[in-house]
């Protein structure tokens, strides 16, 4: 592999690879239910024997 | 004892390479380190056969609590005043060479103190020991406490903190020496690059131990941004790192790569260095101390998530950016350029967040100045996030690039974002790590806050006006066709916008001395007597029932 190969790689399936991969982390974020999985996660600092060390 | 016998003959083993590598050491730099790693693995070895509990006599010297705890607090405790301790040198170093800038005669005509040496002393002392102590400490901490978990491997976590002191102290003296590969924010040479390697990967150990073994199902959000931070930073240093040693018995080396592609392979390791070291890692401590301190969960933690996997696709292509009009190829500077200015939207998605997280307490900010240091530095984490993209459009930095703009920028990220969010996270730990009620003093924070607001506004203005009137300066052609202004009468023209900038750095160092005598007093136990921050009016005359008169009679 030379550099013009890697370097049409990278700007054609390595780019839309990588863009499948970060939309796809995107779109979990708003699969069915998360809001109340967030929600829950936000809150878990708080709970009670976290805290004293 | 067999284990004491091999850990003990081990640390001898090393003292003895190190000091014939000393005796047959090619340069005097390389010579100076071996002894100090020499001395340094005497020590241990010394605390290694000592009967003496040293980690019981450590917590006497910190005051710290005896009760061992639910979590391992010792290396936090540790991490805490090696952070406070480096920020004051750092802080020092950095007023030191802005008056240097303005009275070159303090360069005191000396290979030693020269600006050169002393600047990438300022720099490391100021990013990798105040800042890189302050993330080691922090990550412990959340890690522990969103994880339910004491810290894996404790013996390597300890490890991690002394083996990082060593690397900072093995930089710094090299600075001085001399002893560098020329990589802005990557100076030590090959061995310290090594050490930190090893350093650094058991510190990625402990780290992700501690996750495996954590009782809470979900990894809290700061957990990612911290696991980030150390893998990003490990793949950058070991690619940025990669060089050829002249000797095995000197200090010199070459980089593995020539001309522009190790410019690239610097760039892309030096701005990711901000990126992931300085952003992520304190977004890390953004993520868990600003809901703490606030006590309200983070604003929206769907937007915290879309915000780390922005910032990781993002950030790592950003850092052509710093090679515009220069050899590097055309499309790849516009691809620095590009992803630049796209990163100005994670970057305020997450400035956004952790301000909204204030929503519906917003009076904290009066009242709480710990709150207020951390809402400071989300504001200068948005106004340096959206000054960068503007700096890397092509047309900006044409005027930007080589002047005193770009240290302004750099600061007011770096004492605005990263100073404010470790002194609040600070304020926050040692009370909790000393089990103090509270600080010795909430008023001497304020008066912390106003110093170093104060500092950063002067600091920040002045590079400005110094920065853009430079670059002008530069660029200005006369109708003859000639440049009008020498170099030389650029740099007279600047003399008042430095004394300014150290005036500005004088009031940063002076704030973080009042935290330094605030903390010292709270370890120490104390609690000064003051008015509070805040008080509600009450007023007896009106704090009675209305007598003599018939509540509402009722309707007929």
């Amino acid at each position: 592999m030379n550099y013009e190969d890697l370097r049409h790689f990278a700007d054609s399936w390595g780019l839309l690879f990588l863009g499948m991969i970060f939309l796809t982390m995107i779109g979990w974020t708003f699969r069915p239910g998360s809001n109340r999985k967030h929600d829950e996660a936000a809150h878990m600092i708080f709970e009670e024997d976290h805290d004293d060390g | 004892m067999d284990t004491l016998l091999l850990k003990a003959g081990g640390w001898l083993a090393v003292v003895f390479i190190a000091f014939i590598a000393m005796v047959l050491a090619a340069d005097a730099g390389f010579a100076v380190h071996m002894a100090i790693i020499a001395l340094a693995a005497g020590i241990t070895l010394w605390v290694t056969i000592n009967k003496a509990d040293y980690a019981a006599i450590g917590r006497g010297i910190l005051k710290a609590p005896t009760d061992p705890g639910i979590y391992d607090d010792d290396p936090i405790r540790w991490g805490v005043i090696a952070t406070i301790f480096w920020g004051i040198a750092g802080l020092t170093v950095g007023l030191i060479i802005a008056l240097q800038l303005a009275f070159p005669v303090l360069n005191l005509n000396n290979e030693f103190t020269t600006f050169g040496r002393l600047r990438p002393l300022h720099t490391s002392a100021v990013i990798f020991a105040f800042g890189g102590n302050a993330l080691i400490a922090t990550s412990y901490y959340v890690v522990q406490r969103t994880c339910r978990a004491r810290l894996a491997f404790p013996d390597l976590a300890r490890f991690v903190f002394w083996g990082y002191q060593l690397f900072i102290v093995l930089a710094a003296t090299g600075y001085l020496m001399g002893v560098t590969q020329s990589k802005e924010y990557a100076e030590p040479e090959w061995y310290v690059d090594l050490w930190l390697t090893i350093v650094w990967l058991c510190y990625a150990a402990v780290f992700i131990g501690t996750i495996v073994r954590r009782s809470e199902p979900h990894i809290y959000v700061a957990n990612w941004f911290y696991l980030s931070f150390i893998l990003t930073i490990a793949m950058l240093h070991v690619v940025n790192g990669l060089s050829m040693p002249v000797s095995l018995l000197g200090s010199k080396s070459y980089a593995a790569f020539a001309g522009v592609q190790d410019a690239l392979t610097q760039w892309w390791y030096g701005h990711n260095a901000v990126g992931f070291f300085l952003t992520a890692g304190f977004l890390a401590m953004m993520y868990y101390f600003v809901p703490k301190q606030a006590e309200r969960p983070v604003y929206s933690y769907r937007l915290s998530i879309i915000h780390f996997w922005s910032l990781i696709f993002l950030y790592i292509w950003a850092g052509p950016h710093h090679l515009h009009y220069t050899a590097l190829p055309d499309w790849a500077q516009t691809l620095g350029m590009v992803f630049s200015v796209v990163l100005w939207m994670p970057s305020w998605g997450g400035m956004i967040n952790g301000l909204m997280t204030l929503n519906g307490a917003w009076d904290k900010i009066r009242t709480d100045p710990i709150i207020r240091m951390m809402v400071l530095a989300l504001a200068f984490y948005g106004m340096s996030t959206f000054e960068g993209p503007m700096m890397s459009i092509k047309a900006v930095n044409s005027l930007s690039h080589y002047t005193d703009w770009t240290v302004g920028h750099v600061h007011s990220g770096a004492l605005g974002w990263n100073g404010m969010i470790t002194f609040a996270c600070l304020y926050y730990l040692v009370p909790r790590l000393w089990g103090k009620q509270r600080l010795y003093s909430l008023r001497m924070v304020n008066w912390h806050f106003w110093l170093a607001t104060l500092g950063i506004v002067l600091y920040a203005a002045s590079m400005w006006v110094a920065g853009i009137m430079q670059g002008l300066m530069w660029r200005e052609y006369g109708d003859d066709g000639y440049l009008v202004y020498a170099f030389s009468e650029v740099v007279t023209a600047m003399l008042p916008m430095y004394l300014i900038r150290a005036t500005g750095g004088l009031l940063y160092l002076a704030g973080a001395i009042v935290l330094v005598y605030n903390v010292w007093m709270t370890i120490a136990g104390r609690q000064r007597d003051e008015k509070p921050m805040t008080e509600t009016p009450h007023n007896e005359a009106l704090d009675k029932p209305i007598v003599g008169k018939p509540a509402v009679a009722p309707a007929e």
